[in-house]
């Protein structure tokens, strides 16, 4: 689950890393106000969304007008809300369809010495989460591992033991801060690695972390994104998600228990277990198609699972053609037959629906299938399936 | 032979009372495994279709010498239920839960690897280990796993049985297949289980399974160029992937343009894999690298 910068930054502050004041805008004058109430000489509007690259992101709407934009006055500010608000904002991160901002932070101008890079995530190869730095603060940093590797700095640390003070000033001398900045490194990273830890994220990113001219560490950014699978322990996180930010049928997919993911394509896909369902994707590419979901419906499918999995599928205006790939196990053929001619009946099929079953049963499931009067293509093999969906668009 | 798993592995389920546990505990049992009970805390000296459930896993290894646990816990005692089993003497943990958090996984397999080197962890979110005609020890269907001479491992659960039923078809059984699961953080990973496999005497080749997010297929190809002299075979899932979007499994994630599927199959190649590039040829992909191997 992702959040937004500002709630991010509000819990940082709660972890004890510093971060600029700020003051959270939904309409033009809330921003006015809050420029006042921060009371220096300058401050900067942020667009809220959950993507990267909004400073050189642009609106829609509004061609001229940055995602984000320093301001000296509070009518400046109140201009600029004007233009951002509401209106969509394309970043190299959103797409080209872009993120409606309906949400303003206003921050307090800083006396920036230098910008850093900051992140913790879990490495897999190492086991442990680990504090990834740079000195290239402010540019992507995917930008920076592929021209110069070697400016980036990785520091594994113990998930129980939390980095230890050696490792931040070691850190801290790899980039190059001396002074009172070295101590502040050493009070801000362990405490950023907890806050990591306590929350169960599987990203905080932190692009730029600022060095100010009086030897701060101060995150001008919070970009964090929680494992889904600790919720569970976090229950408070839950008013922290922003719905409108999610694909609609992946939020609805999620209800269902389902794991869902919309793709470009046209033919949409039905599939148990996700390793099975990627490769159903690459099937239907090979044979040149173009999957439209990723869809699993796990090991349990039900009749409501397979309904809603279906009705998913089809508001997809795109689909021409539905591929269904079962390899029954646990879970018998003919049972998912059963479940899959009532979601057919209940949805109301208007496209092709081609259906590949394989495993426990799968002689009743095939003959229930066939004997069940509905326009169901059944398809004998993987390749085959996939050669009769794709065949079902050219006809 | 096989890997792992043999007729003296002796199996209890941490989690036997709940409806998933019980139900699989019971499939074992079918299929023949060597099943002795389960663990369920306060529930101790109760029964549950013949099983005796035991209070914790320290009983139930005193009192049935049980050397294998499989774990149905729910999610958030996971990992407890892992350094129990471990703690225990437990030495082969098949961990079936899926959705155990990242950081659970990261603190446990750190315990488990300064504290019980003897215990290997298979999984979690997988569906176990079978050594077929001799034990199954997960969620798989047993009866499309035929005994043979191919090392199956995989990331994925239908994908796996996907595999070993073309290999069915061409005529090839498994010594032992193997799932090591999706997640971030694993016990036991590839290059594990194709060292096991190249040392066993009845494993004549191996065929792998990965996907997107990681790298563990890369380092699986660097120690097969290496280390590997059996043939090998492998599939990827999720050369159609989008970058940033998890697929279904916590790791199947094309990160920073990394994790992708052409590099991994590049890398495979690289090593003299036969990498089937449509989930219809694992089989024949398999066939290919044997006759290759014997071409030479």
């Amino acid at each position: 689950m992702k959040i937004h910068e500002y709630q991010g930054k509000q819990l940082f502050a709660k972890a004890g890393v510093a971060v600029p004041k700020g003051i959270v805008a939904r309409t033009p004058d809330e921003a006015a106000a809050a420029f006042t109430q921060l009371g220096g000489p300058i401050a900067v509007v942020k667009s809220q969304i959950h993507a990267g690259g909004r400073g050189k992101g642009r609106f829609k709407e509004q061609p001229e007008q940055p995602g984000v934009k320093l301001v000296k006055s509070a009518d400046e500010a109140r201009e600029n809300a004007k233009r951002m608000l509401g209106n969509t904002l394309v970043t190299i991160q959103t797409g080209p369809e872009g993120k409606q901002v309906n949400t303003l932070y206003v921050e307090g101008g800083l006396n920036i010495a230098r910008e850093l890079y900051l992140a913790v995530i879990v490495d897999r190869e190492a086991g442990s989460p680990v504090v990834i730095m740079s000195s290239e603060g402010g540019v992507e940093i995917e930008e920076v591992a592929k021209h110069s590797p070697e400016k980036i700095l990785k520091e594994p640390f113990h998930a129980g033991y939390g980095l230890q003070p050696y490792q931040a000033r070691r850190l801290a001398y790899q980039l190059g801060l001396s002074g009172s900045a070295v101590a502040s490194a050493q009070s801000f990273l362990p405490k950023f690695c907890r806050f990591f830890v306590e929350n169960d994220c599987s990203m905080a990113e932190v692009n730029p972390l600022v060095v100010t001219a009086e030897g701060e560490l101060v995150a001008l950014d919070a970009k964090v994104t929680f494992d889904d699978n600790a919720m569970f322990r976090h229950k408070d996180f839950a008013e922290l998600r922003d719905l409108s930010e999610e694909n609609e049928f992946e939020v609805r997919a999620g209800k269902a228990g389902l794991s869902y993911v919309k793709l470009d394509g046209n033919i949409g896909c039905l599939v148990n277990g996700a390793g099975l369902a990627m490769s159903t994707m690459d099937l239907i590419k090979l044979h040149g198609g173009e999957p439209a979901n990723f869809l699993d419906v796990g090991g349990g499918a039900n009749v409501q699972q397979v309904t809603e999995a279906f009705s998913i599928i089809l508001a997809d205006k795109h689909v021409k053609a539905v591929l269904v790939n079962i390899f029954g196990g646990i879970m018998k053929c003919d049972t998912i037959v059963t479940a899959l001619l009532s979601a057919y009946d209940t949805v109301g099929f208007t496209v092709p629906l081609v259906v590949r079953l394989e495993g426990t049963n799968v002689e009743i499931a095939r003959k229930m299938l066939a004997d069940s009067g509905r326009k169901i293509i059944a398809a004998t093999d993987l390749t085959d399936a996939a050669q009769k969906v794709v065949a079902t668009l050219k006809a | 032979m096989s890997i792992l798993v043999d007729k003296n592995t002796r199996v209890i389920c941490q989690g036997i009372t709940g409806k998933t546990g019980l139900f699989h505990s019971q499939q074992c049992r079918a299929y023949g495994t060597p099943f002795f009970g389960g663990v369920t805390p306060g529930k101790g000296g109760t029964e549950v279709d013949g099983f005796p459930v035991f209070d914790s896993v320290a009983e139930a290894v005193r009192k049935t010498d049980a050397n294998c646990s499989l774990i149905f816990v729910p999610p958030g005692g996971c990992g407890d239920a892992i350094l129990e089993a471990a703690a225990a003497g437990i030495t082969l943990i098949v961990a079936i839960t899926e959705g155990v958090p990242v950081l659970d996984m990261v603190r446990t397999a750190d315990v488990l690897a300064t504290k019980f080197p003897k215990s290997r962890l298979i999984g979690p979110n997988c569906p176990g280990i079978i050594t077929p005609g001799i034990a199954k020890i997960g969620i798989m269907p047993g009866y499309i796993h035929k005994p043979g001479p191919v090392g199956l491992v995989s990331k994925s659960g239908t994908l796996t049985y996907e595999a070993a039923w073309q290999l069915g078809n061409v005529g090839l059984g498994q010594s032992t297949a193997i799932g090591i699961g999706g997640d971030p953080i694993i016990g036991t990973n590839f290059i594990d289980c194709l060292t096991l496999f190249e040392a066993d005497p009845n494993t004549e080749a191996m065929l792998m399974i990965g996907e997107i997010g990681g790298n563990a297929e890369i380092t699986a190809a660097e120690f097969i160029k290496a280390h590997i002299k059996k043939p090998v075979a492998a599939f990827i899932a999720g050369q159609t992937a989008p970058p940033g979007k998890r697929m279904g499994h916590a790791g199947a994630i094309i990160s920073g343009g990394s994790g992708t599927a052409e590099e991994k199959i590049a890398a495979l190649e690289a090593a003299g894999v036969v990498v089937s590039r449509s989930p219809a040829d694992m089989g024949k992909a398999l066939v290919e690298a044997i006759a290759r191997k014997k071409g030479r």
